[in-house]
């Protein structure tokens, strides 16, 4: 059994040190953990301790690809929220394009 | 009648004891600053961030080695990589402590004017504790005259003292937005606390209490800490004056009340729920609401956590990694010339301080000027200035304007009012309508704006909104140049008019 960290993954370092098994390190584009050493914490916490600190939605995700963390679970942002957001980040887009443009 | 110029050195001799804000160029007073041994207030002179006069002269910069953090705010989005935004907890790219000391001596030997590195994210510096204290022990030994300061939420400040100390960090920046845990728990969705996050009111709470007990630490220690809190309209805003006297009481000697930043395209809770901002009008009457409990900070920038250069500029972009890589340096040679650099700009402020007290004497025997005179109206001033203490920017060039206000006790900075520029200098000015309407709306309330040069076309619209541009200061300090103009708007009768109701008296 192990987590596994996805490419949602912001490289903020928050779990490395956390890890009692040390099965998490750096690498690119985002860190990993390593399988043969991640216990999910099991026999040490009650909760899995990077999944305790992440800070990403849905970045960490167990053995059947299910989120730890679910959407708007840590930062209250709804879907109906995200959408407005992503729909906001293109709208900037589109501007600075059309700035270039002009 | 008190010192024209407020917030010059006060005559008790050195330079050090005449921080801007940390004295009294907030409409605080000498004696605020009195409780704190002469050897910490020594520390504050030539820290742009903590002292108003200094942020005119001297530089700063921030490394970006602590990406991680141990709460969530509402206000703060954890993917922090953003080149394009100026707000706190975006950087281009997170450093290690070998790259961030490079980096950090090669603008101190480009920029001599800088004083102060700071560690401020684009996490919790705290929550990145090998990262950050590498960086200071590798700094305090190569760059002995760079003061190090260190900005944090607070949580693991109670374990961290003992090491800050160790690296002899005077300088350190809680930002503490409530001391109520059911204000808190509109504010930070969860804290990561004794291998467990907790959620809601409960981790508000734990956090209250670190904040607490670290700020009572540091300054046990006599470590300087100033306190940083985000105004969050409907959710803080009422709360924080007690926050500024609870903190007051133990001991921070500097509050920066700072405006939220919350748009949707920042990805952050506020900013996707719409959570209203403040105008600079709200922010200015909370911070006035503050000052008569403690030192107000105006003129701080919220500035990014891989800033580089004076306040309100940001010169990162000439030190990525890539182009320090290719820089040949003589760190020597660079600390002598700081040193050189440093002295000079002491002398400047030690004379420009000579002429606005004999300026005072001459105004006071002049026009008989005395304490029991009677008050005149307080009058707001925008000025453009690209750094050094006075009016050098073109009023159309300007990204933003300081807003004095004078008054019959003598001239104090408000704050600083973010705009487009009129017009970018080149040929053709684009939007320059629409910009010039931002900066109309960002002066309200101001009754004068002095510049280096103000152009044809804004002066008409500016005199019609009711603020008067005057170009006949340029180059000249600027609190000399408001108490100037407000002597003239007295000797005009002017400031016999029914005042502007949107004033407030300091």
């Amino acid at each position: 059994m192990s987590l596994e960290i996805i490419e949602s993954c912001v490289n903020c370092y928050a779990c490395e040190p956390l890890c009692p098994n040390e099965a998490i390190y750096q690498a690119a584009p985002h860190f990993l953990i390593d399988p043969d050493k991640c216990t999910e914490c099991l026999g040490d916490f009650d909760d899995a301790q990077c999944t305790s600190i992440c800070p990403i939605e849905g970045a960490i995700v167990d053995e059947l690809g299910v989120a730890l963390n679910l959407p708007g679970s840590l930062t209250g942002i709804s879907a109906e929220m995200l959408a407005k957001y992503q729909a906001a980040v293109e709208a900037a887009y589109q501007a600075a394009l059309a700035a270039k443009a002009g | 009648m008190d010192l024209p110029v407020i917030n010059s050195i006060p005559s008790s001799g050195e330079p050090a004891a005449g921080g801007g804000c940390a004295s009294n160029s907030c409409g605080s007073t000498d004696d605020q600053l009195g409780h704190l041994p002469e050897h910490i207030r020594a520390k504050v002179h030539n820290h742009p961030c903590y002292s108003e006069q200094a942020h005119h002269y001297f530089a700063r910069m921030h490394v970006a080695v602590a990406p991680a953090c141990n709460i969530q705010c509402h206000y703060c989005n954890r993917k922090y990589d953003c080149s394009n935004e100026s707000r706190p907890g975006v950087v281009s790219e997170v450093l290690t402590p070998q790259q961030a000391v490079k980096k950090v001596m090669a603008v101190a030997a480009n920029i001599p004017q800088m004083t102060v590195l700071g560690i401020a994210g684009p996490g919790d510096p705290l929550a990145n504790p090998e990262r950050t204290f590498a960086t200071f022990r590798e700094l305090s030994e190569k760059a002995p005259d760079i003061k190090l300061c260190v900005s944090t939420n607070g949580l693991a400040l109670p374990e961290s003292v003992e090491e800050l100390a160790k690296h002899n960090i005077d300088h350190v920046t809680i930002t503490i937005n409530c001391v109520d845990p059911d204000v808190g728990a509109q504010i930070y969705p969860w804290v990561f606390w004794k291998n467990e996050r907790v959620m809601g009111r409960e981790g508000a709470a734990i956090l209250i209490e670190q904040q607490q007990k670290g700020l009572e630490m540091l300054t046990a220690r006599g470590i300087l800490v100033k306190v940083n809190s985000v105004m969050i309209p409907g959710v803080n805003d009422k709360h924080l004056a007690e926050v500024s006297k609870v903190v007051k009481s133990k001991g921070a000697f500097l509050h920066n009340v700072m405006p939220l930043i919350a748009e949707p395209e920042h990805g952050t809770f506020y900013g996707l729920m719409g959570q209203p901002s403040p105008t600079a009008e709200e922010l200015q009457k909370l911070q006035d609401a503050c000052s008569g409990d403690m030192n107000m900070m105006r003129h701080c920038r919220q500035c990014r956590a891989d800033a580089v250069g004076l306040l309100g500029e940001d010169r990162g972009q000439e030190f990525t990694m890539d182009k320090i890589e290719d820089m040949e340096i003589d760190y020597p040679a660079a600390m002598v010339k700081r040193a050189e650099v440093h002295a000079e700009i002491a002398k400047e402020l030690e004379e420009k301080d000579n002429k606005a007290r004999a300026a005072k004497a001459e105004l006071v025997s002049i026009h008989g000027m005395t304490p029991s005179a009677p008050a005149t109206r307080p009058v707001l001033m925008a000025v453009s200035t690209k750094g050094g203490g006075v009016i050098n920017e073109h009023f159309g060039h300007a990204h933003e304007f300081l807003v004095y206000e004078a008054s019959g006790n003598g001239v104090r900075f408000i704050g600083h009012r973010k705009t487009t520029p009129y017009c970018e200098g080149g040929s053709s000015c684009g939007d320059g309508e629409t910009a010039l309407d931002e900066t109309l709306r960002v002066l309200k309330g101001c009754e004068v704006v002095l510049s280096a040069k103000i152009g044809f076309e804004p002066w008409a619209p500016l005199e019609a909104a009711g603020i008067q541009p005057n170009g006949e200061h340029a180059m000249e300090p600027i609190e000399e140049a408001i108490a100037a103009v407000y002597e003239e708007l007295r000797a005009a009768g002017k400031l016999d008019e029914k005042p502007n109701p949107q004033q407030k008296v300091a």
